[in-house]
């Protein structure tokens, strides 16, 4: 081995704790980007598998009743691939540990041997047999959920009829990756279910014998699907053509495909976020360490080692440290990314999982990291190697501070020398204490902004489920059901408000943007479900317009007074343009509001409602329940409570729930970058401390000088810090936000109290460890130790 | 009896058995091996030797600034090899000054201020700017270092040592970085210094020369005393030769 390898290994061993801090720093920003881009590759190459093995559908058609002979004309239209109809329903499933009877939708089956679109996956039992009309199969999740196996009977009111059904398998579908119950968002096994049996059966239940209420459709590589969709709209619109839609615009997809854009943009922001303040730290300490070791680079250059050897020798040992933290965190990359992926497959029904690395990641990650360590090295190499090899062997001259001696005199002669000393250091070396001031803020700005993102959630839940939707269930019927419903309710012991809602399929257009949504007609004076603006006042809905969501506002880019096109896709199905009355703040989803009888108006449809929000007297739930449940109009019934429950439980264990794992590595890095400052400023004044010690200072004494600077550098972090962390979560906030829930960013006196008191407790940590060290300093060793 | 007590007063420093090892076993080195030593007060006493013969930890000891092995050291009635850290700080910060090869000045502070570091903490200090004068920098008083030669500098490190009117000075090569004119220089300072203030100093020099001006000439070799000298006419600062 080469002396200079020797030496290098035994740097590396001499500086093993600081390399170590460095490494994790890296490491926590690289195990980000690998952890982040590999969930997106493994989710979206699992899914297009997933749907590519089986045939999910290009185009959904549903309609009231088509005639089975439509299928050739829909063959015929261009661009189409292949046509499939099928049956579907809803009804309801009575399960022994709930007083409310669960929504489901059942769906035909087709028992011939050919290849169908949707194909189901079975995960357990078999597929029903023709010959056995009450055998069904139940999708997976439901059934675990209540512990329904092969062989159990369940019992399910269909078309107002109740009857016992055989389950013979359970299965997964890739239309129902993710799903919830009618009127909610967020997935819940318990209280939605699907169930698949033999289309003859199903047909003759529902009276559709030789019809269907749903045309699936795959389109060739080259079709217009637009062009496609107005063409099946056209052809089956006599038939009760509620529109036909993209798989873009399929529920299950659609969350499915935000959550992996989502996931996208936040391991395209976050990541680097979190790399740009390890780089820093690392060029800090890089520096710092290159500076210590002039004498070492004077002697080498003395022997006749070239600059460019000196220079090798050095980016070797800088190399190592910042690809070792890069290895250290592909590894924490891989390892995170596997604990996260069951959190998916809870939420999103895929049939396999597998966490994939994405090369691309773990090299950018290694080249960031190379990069700036090599960059860092450089620029302090090169001020060395200005310096004739006597003269860098030699101790630097004093540093200059005689420019800072007449400021402000009055005041300075109050000081006492060792508060002069902090003072002059400050405003002397502006740019080295600039350097730690930036450094603290950037980590205190990463811990500020995932309080803020922590307080968002809660802000989220509080606002969707405590202000805006102050019921206590929401029922949905089977079909828009006449204004008599209300008062049938009203009627129930317990129930002690009602309030009317009708939801219509819409499609709204601006110009070539359009989303495929829903219309909520809200109730005059609506005490319940309220649509609220920004300070949370409820909004009155005008007799004419809509009132968009924010974000819905913002997919469409329109404003107030603006006018907007709504494709209506039930009743008449009437095409209407009109003015966006307002706009309000919704964090579920992306509503519109317009009031009820207004939209019954355009409908032409009076007095009808979709659904009610029912306020209940305490203890008169269960009463509420069975009356509900006796109701044959009723689709389902979701609790307030539930849904709530449902949505804390996504963010906490769920999507969200990475936010810990960034929360965590925000403390970390937060804490490493000041207890690095704490160290660079010790071992920088070593000399000077180890003087004043000489002259009989005490420990405290000592420390005051070195722990003063400190002092000074957080406080001037802190306020920069509250500013960059507040601006920070702006960027998370965004990466968090889905199709799904926007997180706000809140003002929070909380969060910002915590992170000053996470920083100051980290500097007081620092300044204490730091003490410590110097307290065990031998006086005479450092003063030999040379600058 | 008496004549005991007078003596204490007369001594400064006295050691008896005084052993310095570093490390152990067979990779210790020995650097003070016994030595018994009394340092009169009010002397200029030069301690000479090769580099590792020991002078250098002795000085530290006796400054407080490290600990024997073994054996004992008093500075007048108080037992040095007794005390812990903070008494240590203590006697470094009321009775003994330091300089040293490299200055070691607070590059921050400037001349007046790195002694009134020491003047602010010391029970009887003289004015900084007197000792300034003392040293002849009277008129570079707001004069940061880097602003400073090295012979200036090392004449604040001189100032800021003797600002508290300690007993000892100790000085570890004072001029060993510094050209002939500035070093004499230095050396009348501290002869100055001695015979105003009557401190005791003590100076450890690889230059045998400086042993001219100094009462008394220890010369180390290998952890031990070789050989002590008296020198009845020391001669002027000036008259070093280099």
């Amino acid at each position: 081995m080469k002396p200079l390898h020797a030496k290098l290994f035994r740097d590396l061993w001499r500086i093993k704790g600081q390399a170590l801090a460095i490494m994790v720093v890296i490491g926590i920003g690289v195990a980000l980007q690998v952890m982040m881009s590999g969930l997106v590759a493994s989710l979206s190459q699992t899914r297009d598998t997933y749907y590519e093995r089986h045939q999910f559908a290009d185009v959904f058609a549903p309609v009231v009743r088509a005639p089975e002979r439509m299928v050739s004309q829909l063959r015929n239209i261009v661009g189409v691939a292949a046509v499939d109809t099928r049956v579907t329903g809803v009804a309801l499933i009575d399960v022994a540990t709930r007083n409310l009877p669960v929504s489901a939708r059942i769906l035909s089956l087709s028992s011939d041997d050919q290849r169908h679109l949707n194909e189901v996956l079975l995960t357990s039992g078999r597929l029903p047999e023709a010959a056995n009309p009450q055998e069904v199969v139940l999708l997976e999740g439901f059934a675990r959920a209540h512990g329904i196996l092969p062989g159990s009977q369940i019992s399910v009111t269909l078309n107002a009829s109740r009857r016992l059904l055989d389950v013979v398998g359970t299965a997964q579908s890739p239309e129902f990756i993710y799903y919830a119950a009618p009127g909610e968002m967020i997935p819940d096994d318990t209280r939605f279910g699907v169930i698949w049996i033999g289309r003859p059966t199903l047909a003759a239940t529902l009276d559709l014998k030789g019809a269907f209420t749903e045309a699936l459709l795959t389109l060739r590589r080259d079709a217009n699907a637009d062009a496609v969709l107005d063409s099946i709209d056209r052809l089956l619109k006599p038939y009760g053509g509620a529109g036909a839609y993209a798989a873009v615009d399929h529920p299950s997809n659609r969350f499915l495909s935000e959550e992996i854009s989502g996931l996208e943009v936040s391991a395209k922001n976050v990541p680097p976020v979190f790399m740009f303040v390890a780089a820093f730290l690392l060029y800090i300490v890089i520096s710092r360490l290159v500076q210590s070791e002039r004498e070492e680079i004077g002697l080498m250059k003395a022997f006749g080692y070239s600059d460019a050897e000196v220079s090798i020798h050095y980016l070797q040992l800088i190399l190592i440290i910042a690809l070792g933290g890069a290895l250290l965190g592909c590894v924490l990359g891989i390892a995170l990314g596997r604990m996260t992926i069951p959190i998916y497959t809870t939420y999103y029904k895929l049939p396999f999982l597998l966490f994939r690395l994405e090369a691309s990641s773990f090299l950018s990650g290694i080249l960031t990291s190379a990069t700036v360590a090599t960059l860092g090295g450089a620029i302090v190499l090169r001020r060395i190697f200005q310096l004739a090899p006597a003269e860098a062997m030699r101790p630097p001259s004093p540093p200059d501070y005689s420019k800072t001696g007449n400021l402000g005199q009055q005041i300075f002669r109050r000081l006492d020398q060792p508060t002069r000393m902090v003072i002059r250091r400050v405003i002397r070396q502006p740019l080295r204490i600039l350097g730690a001031v930036m450094g603290i803020a950037a980590g205190m700005a990463l811990s500020l902004s995932m309080l803020i993102i922590y307080e968002g959630f809660d802000e989220a839940l509080d606002r969707t489920f405590n202000v805006i939707d102050r019921s206590d269930a929401f029922v949905t019927f089977t079909a828009p059901t006449s204004g008599k419903a209300i008062y049938e309710m009203q009627r129930i012991t317990g129930v002690s408000r009602v309030e009317p809602v009708r939801a219509a399929p819409v499609i709204f257009r601006n110009g070539r943007r359009q989303y495929t949504g829903a219309i909520t007609g809200l109730a005059t004076r609506a005490r319940l479900f309220r649509a609220l603006d920004a300070e949370t006042q409820p909004i009155a809905l005008p007799s004419q317009g809509v009132v968009l969501s924010a974000s819905l506002a913002s997919i469409l880019e329109l404003n107030v007074g603006d006018d907007i096109t709504l494709d209506i896709r039930q009743g008449n199905q009437p095409v209407v343009v009109t003015r966006v009355a307002g706009i309000t703040e919704s964090l579920m989803g992306s509503p519109a509001f317009m009031d009820i009888d207004a939209l019954n108006g355009l409908i032409d449809e009076p007095n009808r409602l979709s659904g009610a929000y029912l306020s209940i007297e305490d203890g008169a739930e269960k009463n509420v329940y069975t009356a509900l449940k006796n109701m044959p109009k009723v689709a389902g019934v979701s609790l307030r409570a539930e849904a709530a429950k449902a949505f804390e439980t996504v963010m906490d264990q769920g999507a969200g729930s990475s936010r810990f794992i960034m929360g965590f590595m925000a403390f970390a890095i937060t804490f490493g970058i000041i207890y690095n400052a704490a160290r660079v400023a010790k071992d920088e004044r070593l000399r000077d401390l180890a003087s004043l010690r000489v002259m009989g200072f005490y420990q405290g004494e000592t420390a005051f000088v070195l722990l003063g600077e400190l002092a000074v550098v957080t406080l001037v972090a802190l306020p920069l810090g509250v500013l960059m962390g507040n601006a920070l979560s702006h960027l998370i906030a965004a990466g968090f936000s889905t199709d799904l829930y926007q997180i706000p960013v809140v003002f929070a006196p909380r969060a910002t109290g915590t992170a000053i008191a996470i920083v100051v407790g980290a500097s007081l940590t620092s300044g204490w460890l730091v003490k410590r060290d110097l307290d065990r300093v031998e006086i005479i060793s450092a003063l030999k130790t040379r600058e | 009896m008496l004549d005991a007590k007078e003596e204490v007063a007369k001594t400064a420093f006295r050691t008896e058995g005084l052993t310095k090892t570093y490390g152990e076993g067979r990779s210790a080195v020995h650097a003070l091996r016994g030595v018994d030593l009394e340092i009169v007060r009010g002397e200029i006493v030069v301690l000479l030797g090769p580099s590792g013969s020991g002078k250098s930890t002795l000085l530290n000891i006796l400054g407080g600034l490290d600990r024997a092995s073994e054996g004992d050291a008093w500075f007048g009635e108080q037992c040095l090899t007794k005390m812990n850290d903070r008494q240590l700080t203590a006697y470094r910060r009321k009775h003994v000054g330091f300089v040293f090869q490299f200055y070691n000045l607070m590059p921050s502070l400037t001349a007046r201020e790195n002694v009134e570091l020491v003047t602010e903490i010391a029970d009887n200090p003289i004015s900084a700017d007197e000792a300034l004068d003392l040293v002849g920098l009277g008129k570079r008083l707001d004069h940061f270092p880097a602003q400073l030669s090295g012979g200036e500098q090392q004449r604040v490190a001189i100032a800021r040592a003797i600002a508290k009117q300690p007993e000892v000075l100790f000085c570890d090569e004072p001029t060993g970085a510094l050209d002939s004119t500035t070093g004499r220089a230095v050396l009348r300072v501290l002869q100055d210094v001695n015979e105003k203030l009557g401190t005791t100093v003590l100076i450890i020099t690889h230059a045998a020369a400086t042993a001219a001006m100094a009462g008394r000439v220890i010369n180390f070799a290998d952890g031990a005393i070789r050989d002590v000298k008296l020198n009845e006419n020391p001669v002027d600062a000036e008259e070093v030769e280099w």
